[in-house]
């Protein structure tokens, strides 16, 4: 029965459904395989299974009444960013300390509203800053994927939502929440041969979610399949009061859009995305997307984005900018960590010293920096204008096209240790990715082949403001197309 | 009398004279029953940390939502102050580390304010018998803002306890123009302020709770200076200053200002240097001492708040708040001066001060109008001011004011008697009429009992009678001599005959 760990969210329900399998059953089931693969993956860092058994059963009972949400009974797993009411939440910081919030998220309340079983609280970069999963305090996680032949080198799943992604690579849960700031859903996505898309900003509310860059974060699911990703998405999203970022619209059904076929849509290539020193396979992967789409009656035009490689610099002004506020409360003075100082400054340097690791220390002082007296016209100012030409360059391509077809990330999976000496390397990750954090743009990363080391290659699909059904539109055509079965091989021990 | 000259206030150094220039940041609570950013209530004299919200305490992943109250209570203050509402505004961070701030930052309007410029009147009424006057102060903004919480530092010795009740209540920061020159005028602006406040109900006013608290930014320069600064604009023409922050009582304002003047020229006059920074006022010294030099002076590196939306006023609803804006000090005054048939002066007396206007309305109802301006204004108020309370200390109730008055006008004592009653009921805290009795003060108006007096003071003295018999025939319709018998009638009768009573009968019997 171990099988069960490997159906789709969308399949487990409908097992469910049809009394093939209890929640209990199927909580158990991922359980025993946490607990067996766990200690080599490291995408756990909190496992809840007391917790997941007790809502398994309540969900049972639900259903027996015909009372079932529509995710009753179904196990997920939870980026550690999003705050869950009496379960330790950490951002995977020191800082935090064994901090238990007395409060839900709105997102994972969404959730459990809905009937879904927790089964744990997943692994990630502090605070989300990362894209190696490599900074948060329990360590990086481990991916499932190896490299083909090569020696058995640790991969990065990707960051910041590591632990979301290789949890459900792994098959560690049925979908994972995970949250998106410069690309932290679709990077992980990508290099575990997942599906990740991160909605438009202010679909689903940040109230409860450890705040990164508030202007930039926004959550959603890692799943296994793309119309997994549609169903989570829809029930994420909600208008919140609670967040005034939050945008009170509709959710459409975009399940429905996932099948939908793509005839007539026009689908721009954005030239700009063709970077110099990319990897042969992601050009070669692009074109395969481009090749499939067109097969099936889409329409493909080149088209330019101007602003484009100002986007990375513009996010690394912003979104530090941003987090340097955003952290300052975290001061040890009235939950998480506190080092005593001889003082007051002194009890601040001690604490934030030892409470943020090296990688939130840098984007704390170049936060600080940019915003500085002096420096803020040059930096910050400069860079919100910047980002108005990047968001009206969207606007202006979006005349004419319905979405964009780009790669996930300019290359695979590296290996630890490969990059982390040079942050800026390491910033690279993203370059696909910002500007649709940037823009506020909804950009789904759909699983579309592998490279010759035998990993995971990803493309994204970016749509215009509030088009999710566009992108998971594309996206499932892309599914269907490239038919990614291909699951990691399992070296890990399992149940 | 209200004379439209503006006295100018001058100090003399051993260098010469200096005149004073001064601008205020008055940070004023909003009356609302939440905070601006979250529904935590405001109630004052709560169990510390219990009106503290997940929002208000920065809990991990907690976002501020406007309170539209705070908002439209904002934009009725600006109305309140002729000024300019700002249809779109802007919330920005003000990012400091402090125990009693829990998010790092404050949320403050730095570069867009809800609220532009303005203008308020300010009634100034200097003591000792000089001229009433008004002028007017620049309101340079309006902005809305989070106040912090309070560390408690004397509960213990080694420890900096912290109470967040406060942390999040809305304040409305109103910044003035550098158009205040003396310290009586600074009292006299916030004393206006907080009438006009108190009127619009957008806040109450209760400056002994920090619900109302000024900033004084004090400068000296030499006189002409600051007329130059006027015609250019240009702040170098004036003195450094210096900020005396977190004031909460009119005297203390005044207090401060004048020995922060003095302090500065000080300084000025032997060779040193006045160095901007922020100063507190202790007043068990009167003194005031630095809190904060220039260069300890925080970056706040202010940005725009990225949890919320700029906001966005629709023309309506400012138009709703203009239509339902209460009566203002300044309407006010108008009124009383035609409802009440009062000279400008007296009507901005009693207007400039919601509480005076309250108290005076209270006496006046169902009174003689003069009388009561009288009373209210000659007396009380120079009582007041000679035993320097404000009107919210007095020793006597608008009531007992109003019994007091009642006693002159149904004749039951004189207006001169009614003055000693009055002291008397400052000191016993006992009702006019109690101690009218108590005393045998009432009047007396037995035309018998005055005619025995009047035989009486006339057998004693013909020299006077026939003094007023050759004023008579000299022509005079009234005799100056008439006066001393009416003195001498008043002061044989204790002061309690019924002046009119004296006169009528004195006329009779010396044939006038």
């Amino acid at each position: 029965m171990s099988d069960l760990t490997r159906l789709s969210l969308t399949e487990a329900l409908q097992g469910l459904d049809r009394k093939a399998f209890s929640s209990v059953e199927l909580t158990e089931h991922f359980i025993a395989a946490i607990e067996a693969a766990n200690p080599s993956l490291n995408a756990y860092i909190l496992e809840t299974p007391e917790r997941a058994l007790e809502m398994a059963k309540v969900s049972d009972t639900r259903r027996a009444k015909g009372e079932a949400g529509r995710l009753e009974g179904a196990p997920l797993g939870i980026k550690d960013l999003y705050c869950t009411k009496d379960v330790r939440t950490t951002a995977c910081s020191n800082i935090l300390g064994e901090f238990v919030p007395p409060y839900e998220s709105t997102v994972t309340q969404n959730l459990w509203d809905q009937g879904a079983v927790m089964l744990g609280k997943l692994n990630m970069d502090e605070f989300a800053m990362g894209s190696s999963n490599e900074t948060s305090r329990f360590g990086p996680v481990i991916s499932p994927w190896r490299r083909k032949g090569g020696a058995n080198a640790g991969l990065t799943p990707g960051g910041s939502s590591g632990g979301s992604a290789a949890a459900v690579a792994a098959d560690l849960c049925l979908a994972a929440t995970a949250t998106d700031t410069g690309g932290s859903i679709r990077q992980p996505a990508a290099f575990t041969g997942t599906v990740g898309i991160k909605p438009t900003y202010g679909r689903a509310s940040r109230y409860g979610i450890v705040a990164f860059a508030s202007s930039l974060d926004q959550a959603g699911p890692i799943a296994k399949t793309v119309a997994d990703c549609a169903l989570l998405t829809e029930i994420m999203c909600s208008h919140d009061s609670r967040d005034s970022t939050s945008l009170n619209v509709e959710t459409p059904d975009w399940t429905a859009d996932v099948s939908r076929p793509v005839k007539g849509m026009r689908i721009g290539i954005p030239k700009e995305y063709r970077l110099d020193g990319m990897p042969d396979e992601i050009e070669a992967l692009w074109q395969k997307g481009i090749g499939w789409l067109k097969d099936q009656g889409a329409e493909i035009v080149d088209v330019s984005l101007p602003h484009t490689k100002y986007a990375l610099p513009v996010y690394y002004i912003v979104a530090p900018a941003e987090a340097s506020s955003n952290l300052a409360r975290y001061d040890g003075m009235r939950y998480g960590t506190r080092q005593l100082g001889s003082d007051l400054l002194h009890t601040y340097e001690q604490t934030r010293a030892a409470g943020f690791g090296k990688e939130v220390q840098r984007r704390l002082l170049i936060g600080t920096y940019v915003l500085s007296s002096g420096y803020y016209d040059a930096y910050y100012l400069r860079a919100q204008k910047v980002r108005q030409k990047i968001l009206q360059d969207f606007r202006d391509v979006f005349q004419t096209v319905d979405a964009l077809l780009t790669p996930a990330t300019p290359s695979a999976a590296f290996a630890y240790g490969e990059r982390s000496d040079d942050p800026v390397a390491m910033y690279l990750n993203d370059v696909f990715t910002v500007t649709a954090n940037l823009a506020g743009l909804p950009g789904i990363s759909v699983p579309a082949g592998l490279d010759n080391q035998g990993l995971p290659l990803g493309l994204q699909v970016i749509g215009k403001a509030l088009d999710e059904a566009a992108c998971f539109r594309v996206a499932g055509a892309i599914e269907r197309a490239a038919n990614f079965t291909t699951k990691p091989s399992a070296w890990w021990p399992s149940a | 009398m209200l004379t439209e000259t503006r006295p100018s206030y001058r100090l003399t150094g051993s260098t010469g004279d200096w005149e004073v220039v001064m601008g205020l940041e008055v940070h004023a609570q909003i009356a609302s029953k939440a905070k601006l950013f979250s529904g935590a209530s405001t109630a004052y004299g709560a169990e510390p940390n219990s009106n503290v919200s997940l929002v208000d305490a920065a809990m991990p992943g907690m976002l501020p939502v406007i309170n539209r109250a705070c908002v439209e209570e904002a934009v009725r203050t600006g109305l309140g102050l002729k000024a300019k509402i700002n249809l779109y505004s802007r919330f920005d961070r003000k990012n400091y580390f402090y125990p009693d701030l829990p998010q790092g930052y404050q949320i403050s309007q730095f570069a867009h304010p809800i609220v532009g410029e303005g203008e308020l009147l300010v009634d100034v009424e200097p003591a000792h018998g000089e001229p009433s006057y008004q002028f007017p102060v620049g309101i340079e903004r309006l902005h809305l803002e989070q106040d912090a919480g309070k560390s408690i530092h004397d509960m213990s010795d080694d420890e900096t306890y912290v109470d967040l009740n406060r942390s999040g209540v809305a304040l409305m920061e109103i910044v003035s123009r550098p158009d205040i020159r003396s310290p009586l005028e600074a009292a006299a602006y916030v004393k206006k302020l907080r009438a006009i406040l108190i009127a619009l109900g957008s806040c109450d006013g209760d400056m002994e709770k920090g619900n109302l608290r000024a900033d004084v930014n004090v400068s000296v320069c030499r006189p002409g200076a600051y007329e130059k600064f006027k015609a250019t604009g240009d702040f170098s023409h004036l003195g450094t200053r210096c900020e005396i922050k977190n004031m909460n009582s009119f005297r203390f304002i005044q207090q401060a200002a004048e020995y922060e003047a003095l302090r500065q020229i000080e300084l000025l006059e032997t060779g040193q240097q006045v160095d901007q920074e922020t100063r507190l006022f202790d007043p068990n010294t009167g003194r005031t001492r630095t809190m904060r030099s220039k260069e300890d002076a925080h970056d706040y590196r202010y940005f725009p708040d990225p949890d919320l939306l700029p906001l966005r006023l629709d023309p309506d609803f400012v138009e709703k708040i203009r239509a339902s804006l209460p009566e203002l000090p300044d309407e006010k005054r108008i009124r009383y001066m035609h409802e009440y048939g009062l000279s400008a002066y007296d009507a901005g007396v009693l207007t400039a001060d919601a509480d005076r206007a309250a108290y005076f309305e209270e006496v006046a109802r169902g009174r003689d109008t003069r009388l009561a301006v009288n009373w209210v204004n000659q007396e009380l108020f120079g009582y007041l001011n000679k035993q320097s309370l404000e009107i919210t200390d007095t020793p006597i109730s608008a009531a007992a004011l109003g019994g007091l008055i009642d006693l002159i006008t149904d004749q039951t004592i004189s207006g001169k008697i009614a003055k000693d009653v009055m002291l008397k009921m400052i000191d016993t805290g006992k009702s006019a009429s109690d101690i009218v009795e108590a005393e045998g003060l009432k009047q007396v108006t037995d035309t018998g009992a005055i005619e025995t007096l009047v035989n009486e003071i006339m057998a004693a003295n013909p020299k006077q009678v026939a003094q007023v018999q050759a004023q008579k025939e000299a022509g005079h319709a009234k005799p100056k001599a008439l006066g001393w018998f009416v003195g001498q009638v008043m002061k044989n009768s204790g002061g309690k005959a019924n002046p009119q009573a004296v006169n009528e009968i004195l006329k009779e019997k010396l044939d006038l």
